[in-house]
């Protein structure tokens, strides 16, 4: 289950919002075991494309050493998918890189976006739970 | 030379857990493969059979990409901390274009 307090979802949520037409992206920082997140990290999306999504890097850095210094880790990615559903494309599958982290789509394809979160583990995709809190 | 290496979650396993651990080379190359040979879990992970980083890791020498300085051949020195990373990407669409908008 991924635990998201009201204000890292609504971050996430406008990020992927202001970063249309193209697809948005950031990282999730917090406890990797209880899978709380604490804090969003909106990254640029390097690949600047409405199909694709890199993190930057440099970014990845800054927000992985921001959450290590605080006694947190990066617990996962997020990213927007403009028009598809909020389901881990093939291409998501193949890149993604830490079975542990938590793998959330932000649809935007409707009237409101659609937050989903997923396990991947050996290319195999598993929806889990997502809980917020009211903070 | 010792330098300092940050792992990445992911890898850390393989390492008995270690977030961070001190690694002999005088390149950014050397320090990886005697990473990977202390580690062999990590092989295939991080540097490839022919000494190339592989596809989906970035690595760092404090805050510089090594990608955008001499890659494998950057010099470090004792007082640099290299940082490994997974590379993050996706997309909505594979390569075929199976889910046209």
């Amino acid at each position: 289950m991924l635990t998201l307090p009201r204000s890292v979802h609504d971050q996430m949520v406008a990020h992927c919002l202001i970063g249309l037409p193209d697809e948005a992206c950031g990282l999730l920082g917090g406890d990797l075991a209880s899978g709380e997140a604490v804090t969003c990290y909106p990254t640029r999306n390097l690949a600047a494309s409405a199909k694709l999504y890199t993190v930057d890097p440099t970014e990845h850095l800054r927000a992985d050493r921001d959450a290590e210094g605080n006694g947190r880790s990066i617990i996962g990615v997020f990213h927007s998918h403009t028009h598809t559903e909020a389901y881990p494309s093939p291409t998501d599958v193949a890149q993604a890189p830490d079975p542990a982290w938590h793998y959330v789509l932000v649809s935007l394809r409707d009237t409101y976006p659609m937050v989903r979160s997923y396990r991947i583990v050996a290319g195999a995709i598993e929806e889990e739970p997502v809980r917020l809190l009211a903070r | 030379m010792p330098v300092k290496v940050n792992l990445p979650t992911v890898l850390r396993p393989h390492a008995g857990g270690e977030r961070t651990v001190v690694m002999d080379g005088a390149t950014v190359g050397e320090v990886l493969t005697a990473l990977v040979a202390q580690y062999p879990g990590m092989a295939g992970q991080v540097i490839d059979d022919s000494g190339t980083l592989h596809k989906f890791v970035n690595v760092y020498i404090n805050d510089d990409d090594v990608r955008y300085l001499s890659g494998i051949d950057t010099p470090v020195s004792s007082s640099d901390e290299l940082s490994i990373l997974p590379a993050v990407a996706g997309g909505a669409v594979d390569a075929g274009g199976l889910h046209p908008r």
